[in-house]
């Protein structure tokens, strides 16, 4: 369904909304590209959808600017806007097939008929629904009405489309499924997407860019990998991610556990309170030998062994950090690897790896 | 296969029969229950309807006859009443309608707190007695009442208004003790209904006003249903209002079947009309469920 519309960027300035003493949107600024696909990431009451829904115009910002493309849309209603939104709920209309759905948007725009119809099984087929028209919502599974709502939403199509946790009420293996789908009809639509999500994974698979939340401000806002390996602070190297934060005292760019000084190739970020090392399970390097002197030295008895399935965790009792855990892949060569409880283990974790930030961002 | 696994092949009966019966034991416990109720429902419903309807069936001189279900449909006194009854019900219903529908939708855009009291309002005149409040409005539109006389003291009115005992007035207090039976139901469907979808409406490109005709009201359609239902159904048998504040000019079904047995001790002509008015009833509701289609809003 490539369009001749161009997809929009979208500029936010300052944009700040109370709920009585609580700040659900701290004077946010963001600009999202045109045909970019960016997630809104945070725990419950982090801003999150508070600024989804200033984007789509339901809820009205004590102050800040909203702009698509050249246009302030600050106070232009929801209807004018000419979003795409997919709901969490997916707010089907139950009184109409899912054809009616999709050819809702169409209707009202005052399109024919006949070219209601054919854009409808369009829509349907690209979200391989093909044939299911004719079915009332209460007869469509979870996964498919979720794909009906994106059809509505795309069919008439939209410079910008928002989704508002569209797949959190989806089993897990459907959920997944439906990321890869997602990615592959944002390649195909020219559409800006903005998707929020308290899923960290469903965020690191689909975006473009994330943009992570806390208390109504952007913590960080960065591509999936530099997100990942490089966080600018505590808060967003714990809720991306698994990990085991320790402290540790920074002086003049150098970090140390216990006086001992850290190997650490990354930049450390400057910020308020104290430093924290990163140490995410995927990173350790486990070995039965010494630690060789280039990485940093970790190493302790084997505290405890864990069996994931796709991998086992290592927990580790290391004099320096106490209880770190190690993760090592379940396949062949993984599994002549694993300690035994008890047993002394080197671990390795690299200056690439070394991850050390700020409690929070200056 | 080891020897345990065809034990257990063996044995796959067990306990099947304790199961069983434990299954009947809960299915007798559950009919025990409920029998009581249903046998009250039996006798004290529907054996006087059965035994009522069969009266119908008998002249004055006790012989097996349609005589009164003749009388009912040849006497234009009969006609006029069926006539009056219609009039008003559907006067009364309609609105109820029109001051009900925008109260509810009133209702459910305010925080549940305030929607709350408010409800209280709406209940507690449901709970003061018919009969009290019959009265109470008598009291308002009498000639010289309270509505009168405050119109004439602004100058707005030199005559009196005729507002009681006339059609006026029953419809004015049927209207008051109907209006909670639309409410209630109404109300009741009305929070149910999904505030995403008119916002999934607006989004699509629907106006304020377009989101409300074409997503909200078909939703609030079933509740809506429901309470015309109820109040058309109370309408068309209601006795005490249309009785005082109508003053005897306003004769509705109930009153003719109350002085058909008081004033001519005819039982079989007032159950004629207890049947036709049951009958005309049980064909409202299955009209309106097929001008409506409800069977395709109900479903969810």
């Amino acid at each position: 369904m490539k369009s001749t519309v161009q997809s929009l960027p979208i500029s936010l300035t300052d944009l700040s909304k109370h709920y009585g003493l609580v700040k659900a949107l701290d004077k946010v600024s963001l600009d999202i590209a045109a045909g970019e696909f960016l997630t809104l990431l945070g725990p419950s009451g982090s801003g999150k959808t508070t600024l989804l829904m200033a984007l789509a115009g339901f809820v009205r910002p004590d102050s800040g600017s909203i702009i698509f493309g050249e246009n302030e849309m600050i106070t232009t209603p929801p209807h004018k806007r000419g979003l795409g939104m997919v709901f969490q709920s997916y707010a089907l209309f139950p009184f109409m097939t899912a054809a009616e759905n999709v050819e809702f948007p169409l209707k009202i725009r005052g399109i024919s008929k006949a070219e209601q119809r054919i854009r409808a099984e369009r829509a349907l087929e690209t979200v391989q629904l093909q044939g299911f028209g004719d079915r009332r919502i209460n007869q469509l599974s979870g996964g498919q009405r979720q794909r009906v709502a994106l059809a509505r939403a795309m069919v008439f199509e939209p410079r910008i489309i928002l989704m508002d946790e569209p797949l959190s009420a989806l089993d897990k293996k459907l959920r997944e499924h439906m990321q890869i789908e997602l990615k592959a009809l944002h390649d195909k639509l020219d559409a800006t997407i903005v998707y929020v999500t308290h899923d960290q994974r469903e965020a690191l698979t689909m975006s473009d860019r994330i943009a992570v939340f806390n208390n109504g401000r952007i913590e960080q806002i960065e591509t999936p990998e530099r997100l990942y390996r490089r966080p600018n602070s505590f808060f967003v190297a714990d809720f991306i991610g698994e990990s085991v934060s320790v402290p540790v005292e920074v002086s003049s760019n150098i970090a140390k556990i216990q006086g001992l000084s850290l190997k650490t190739n990354l930049p450390i970020l400057s910020g308020r309170g104290g430093y924290k090392l990163i140490i995410r399970p995927e990173l350790l390097q486990l070995t039965s030998n010494k630690v060789p002197k280039t990485s940093n030295d970790l190493s302790g008895h084997v505290h405890d062994i864990i069996y994931q399935g796709d991998s086992v965790l290592v927990i580790i009792n290391c004099e320096l950090t106490g209880l770190i855990n190690a993760r090592i892949p379940a396949n062949r060569v993984g599994q002549k690897g694993i300690p035994s409880k008890g047993e002394w283990v080197g671990v390795a974790l690299h200056p690439e790896d070394t991850i050390i930030v700020p409690e929070q961002v200056s | 296969m080891s020897a345990k696994d065809l034990s257990s092949h063996a044995q796959s009966d067990l306990n099947k029969d304790i199961l069983k019966n434990s299954e009947r034991k809960e299915h007798l416990t559950f009919i025990g229950l409920s029998l009581p109720a249903i046998l009250a429902i039996l006798i004290v419903v529907f054996l006087p309807i059965f035994w009522l309807s069969s009266l119908s069936f008998y002249s004055s001189s006790g012989d097996l006859s349609s005589e009164n279900y003749a009388r009912i449909f040849n006497s234009s006194l009969y006609l006029k009443t069926f006539f009056v009854t219609f009039q008003i019900s559907i006067s009364v219903t309609l609105i109820c309608i029109l001051l009900g529908y925008p109260l509810c939708y009133w209702l459910t855009r305010l925080p549940n707190k305030w929607s709350a009291i408010l409800m209280v309002f709406v209940l507690v005149p449901f709970w003061t007695s018919v009969l009290v409040r019959t009265y109470a409005w008598l009291v308002l539109l009498q000639r010289n009442g309270v509505i009168n006389s405050a119109l004439i003291s602004l100058g707005i009115i030199e005559e009196p208004l005729q507002l009681a005992h006339n059609l006026t007035g029953s419809i004015i207090g049927m209207v008051h003790i109907m209006l909670p039976f639309l409410v209630l139901p109404l109300y009741a469907a009305m929070r149910n209904i999904d505030m995403d979808l008119v916002r999934a409406a607006k989004g699509l490109g629907c106006s304020p006003r377009s989101a409300f005709w074409r997503v909200f009201f078909p939703m609030s359609m079933p509740g809506l249903f429901a309470g015309v239902v109820l109040v058309f159904i109370l309408s068309l048998g209601f006795y005490v209002t249309p009785a005082l504040l109508g003053g005897g000019r306003v004769q509705m079904l109930a009153q003719r079947i109350e002085s058909t047995i008081t004033v001519y001790s005819n039982w079989g002509a007032a159950s004629a009309l207890g049947v036709v008015l049951l009958i005309i009833s049980l064909a409202m509701i299955w009209l309106m469920h097929r001008a409506f289609g409800l069977d395709k809003l109900f479903m969810r």
